[in-house]
């Protein structure tokens, strides 16, 4: 029953990653599908051992370590941002061979 | 002295080459030489001490029951395989023949070291360019030459007989700088390495068959078990010959380059590019006669093949003659020396063969006559060789050049080097109480008794050898009078270069009255030599015919020579062309191997084999140029790939796992 919204989030998180040109949008894409995996691992944890709960933990960490992912991400882009002025991706071709 | 100290006339060379090559260049080039000679000289005096101990001390085993044993007075072993199965050592082996040789080596490279110090220097006596290289390349052949005496095995004499070449190697080439040393070099070491392949192949073929490489195990001294395996081997046939035969033959073969015998002598004239003193240590008196050391060491093995003796016997035979019919017509005097050192080389080499069917008991002791008159050859001729070698050295230090046409007359301006040409040109002819005569005799004995045919034949060309010294001699110092070019006229060369002349003609008069016959035996035992008065007669009287013949011909210019070269144009041109030898085997190397054998396998090479991988090559190449733009660095392109690819993955396998 919750596997849904986690395929939905999934979806929407690869096709957000793919097609979106700025670089928080994609962030945010690819924090989409961290949530829908955290989703799935809580559901099937649930699901398969209900008496443990080794599940529910790992999720927890891995929610964490997503938040300090996602302020390096950011932290990443803002100093993008200041020396190409621009956050699409597109435009970032400096460090390219 | 103890016979174990053996090692230390190896070693003094040896750390003279890595010293004077070494630290050496940075030294003043007198002082560098000067060392060298004195190195030498201790070298030598130790190498006298070690065979005086050898051959007339008693206190170290030497002689057990009146036979001259084989000490092994140092033993490394070196390399092992097979679970100890196959031992290649190192060491020291003394015998009567090394022995010998010690003296032989160190006199005559003592000579060379001390005559090289004025030959090697300008006319104000100053050293030239590469004095230091010299002496170091000097110092490196000693070594190796020493070394290779000594083996203890047949691995180990191969090892030192790649060293002596590549030192001679150096030594030819030593003006590096002058297109015809180049090419000597190039000339004589490819042709005695081509030499060295087949000996590597005996010597497999042959430690195949025996399972050893010690000489003394191959001599049967470990209770003959190695012996009469060799001999159970002979049954193994190949090709309608024993193993063993083949074996020994191409371990001659390896001897016969290196000694230039026929039809792999055509190095050595070429050699004489080197400097003459090099000419006289390596080309005349030590390094030449290795092949026959070789056969010497390997007697015991070689009286038991007959097959292989017959080979050597005639191309012996054959060599001897053919040399001394070139040595006849040659201008360049060294070139002309050459030729008369193959034609004696070949005279011991023909000693040796002959020893096996003079007595009916193959083996028996009595076989050794032509064995001991070859040694005998080998020693005296070494010392009148290097002799006449330096005096030719010292006549074109005073006329820089080698042809004869330049020379003539000079008895008057270089009495000592005339004198002791001469001493040298009567001992290698043969005549009373000269060195040659003893051991020549000897030879002729022994080529008697195998046949009358062999006698008769060696007879001739120690004739031949009385006529072509003889003319060289004259032509160098009488003919007519010298015509001096520049301001200087040619002398006596100073003390460096007359002494070791002096030295060595003295050898070369007493030298003969050595007891050979007491010390140096292939069985060891002493044996009984007499003077063979009808033979010893009949070829003093050769000799002499040939010098009468020479007298006659060039004392004085006459034109007696001119016309008879006109008179047998063919033949007087062939000779003068070594019969056409060089030509042969130019023809051969360049139109048959280089055209029709290198070149298709070059353009096998170059277009099949190059071709397949440069296909390879560009194939890949374009392939990756074509492809290149799929890695465009868009992450997100890589994902829209990789997404693709899952979804249809996960379709093919859900398909596949629906329909079985």
């Amino acid at each position: 029953m919750y596997l849904i919204p986690s395929l939905i989030m999934f979806g929407c998180g690869v096709y957000g990653f793919i097609t979106r040109k700025n670089m928080i949008a994609i962030l945010i894409s690819l924090e989409l599908m961290l949530n829908s995996v955290d989703i799935n691992f809580v559901v099937f944890n649930r699901y398969l051992y209900p008496a443990q709960h080794d599940g529910m933990f790992f999720t927890l960490f891995a929610i964490a370590i997503a938040a300090a992912e996602t302020a390096v991400a950011i932290a990443i882009i803002i100093n993008v941002y200041r020396v190409v002025k621009n956050v699409d991706i597109n435009q970032i071709t400096k460090m390219k061979f | 002295m103890p016979l174990s100290s053996t090692i230390i006339v190896l070693a003094i060379p040896f750390f003279m080459f890595l010293f004077l090559g070494l630290v050496g260049v940075k030294m003043p080039r007198k002082i560098t030489g000067v060392i060298g000679v004195l190195a030498m000289a201790v070298t030598t005096v130790w190498a006298y001490a070690i065979a005086f101990t050898y051959f007339f001390g008693t206190d170290q085993g030497q002689v057990v029951d009146g036979v001259r044993q084989q000490l092994v007075t140092t033993d490394w072993t070196w390399l092992s395989f097979y679970a100890n199965k196959m031992i290649v050592r190192l060491g020291v082996l003394l015998d009567p023949i090394s022995a010998m040789m010690l003296v032989v080596i160190t006199t005559v490279s003592f000579m060379v070291h001390l005559y090289s110090l004025g030959y090697m220097s300008d006319h104000e006596g100053n050293p030239e360019k590469g004095f230091q290289r010299y002496y170091a390349d000097l110092a490196l052949f000693t070594f190796s030459m020493l070394g290779l005496v000594v083996s203890t095995n047949i691995f180990q004499m191969f090892v030192f007989f790649e060293m002596v070449g590549v030192s001679s190697y150096l030594l030819i080439g030593f003006y590096y700088g002058q297109q015809p040393a180049n090419h000597a070099s190039k000339k004589a070491f490819i042709v005695t390495r081509l030499a060295d392949l087949f000996f590597l192949i005996g010597i497999m073929v042959l430690s195949y068959y025996t399972e050893t490489f010690d000489f003394k195990d191959l001599m049967g001294a470990n209770g003959q078990s190695v012996m009469s395996m060799f001999k159970n081997s002979q049954a193994i046939t190949f090709m309608g010959c024993s193993v063993t035969g083949w074996a020994l033959t191409f371990i001659f073969i390896g001897g016969a380059g290196k000694s230039a015998m026929y039809p792999l002598h055509i190095w050595l004239p070429d050699a004489m590019e080197g400097p003459t003193p090099v000419s006289a240590l390596i080309h005349a008196a030590t390094m030449v006669v290795a092949g026959v050391f070789l056969v010497a060491r390997l007697f015991p093995l070689y009286i038991v093949e007959q097959g292989a003796m017959d080979i050597i016997c005639v191309v012996g035979a054959f060599t001897a003659f053919y040399a001394a019919a070139v040595a006849c017509t040659q201008s360049d005097i060294k070139r002309a020396l050459a030729f008369s050192t193959i034609s004696q080389i070949a005279f011991m080499m023909t000693s040796l063969a002959v020893s096996t069917a003079q007595n009916q008991l193959i083996g028996g002791h009595e076989a050794g006559l032509g064995y001991m008159a070859s040694m005998f050859h080998l020693f005296t001729h070494a010392m009148f060789k290097a002799l006449l070698f330096l005096c030719a050295g010292a006549i074109i230090h005073a006329v820089h050049s080698n042809e004869n046409s330049k020379m003539h007359g000079l008895h008057k301006y270089m009495p000592i080097t005339s004198i002791a040409f001469l001493i040298g040109c009567l001992a290698i002819a043969g005549i009373p109480p000269f060195a040659g005569f003893f051991s020549k005799d000897e030879i002729l004995v022994a080529c008697y008794e195998k046949g009358i045919g062999w006698g008769l034949w060696m007879s001739m060309v120690a004739g031949m050898t009385a006529f072509y010294m003889f003319r060289i001699y004259y032509l160098i110092f009488f003919w007519k009078k010298h015509e001096v070019h520049g301001e200087h006229a040619p002398k006596d060369q100073p003390w460096t270069m007359t002494v070791p002349l002096i030295v060595l003609a003295l050898i070369s008069c007493v030298a003969g009255f050595v007891p050979f016959g007491d010390l140096v035996t292939w069985d060891g035992k002493a044996l009984e030599t007499h003077m063979n008065w009808p033979i010893a007669g009949a070829s003093v009287g050769i000799a002499l015919i040939g010098i009468a013949l020479a007298t006659v011909m060039y004392r004085k210019e006459n034109p007696l020579p001119d016309k008879l070269a006109t008179m047998f144009k063919g033949l007087w041109t062939a000779s003068y062309r070594r019969f056409y030898m060089d030509e042969l085997y130019q023809f051969i190397t360049h139109k048959i191997i280089f055209q029709g054998i290198s070149k298709p396998i070059a353009w096998f090479d170059r277009t099949i084999i190059d071709g397949f991988f440069n296909l390879l090559g560009n194939v890949t190449n374009s392939a990756s140029w074509s492809i290149r733009k799929m890695q465009s660095g868009n992450v997100q392109g890589y994902v829209s790939y990789y997404i693709i690819g899952a979804v249809l993955l996960a379709a093919v396998t859900g398909v596949v796992i629906l329909c079985f």
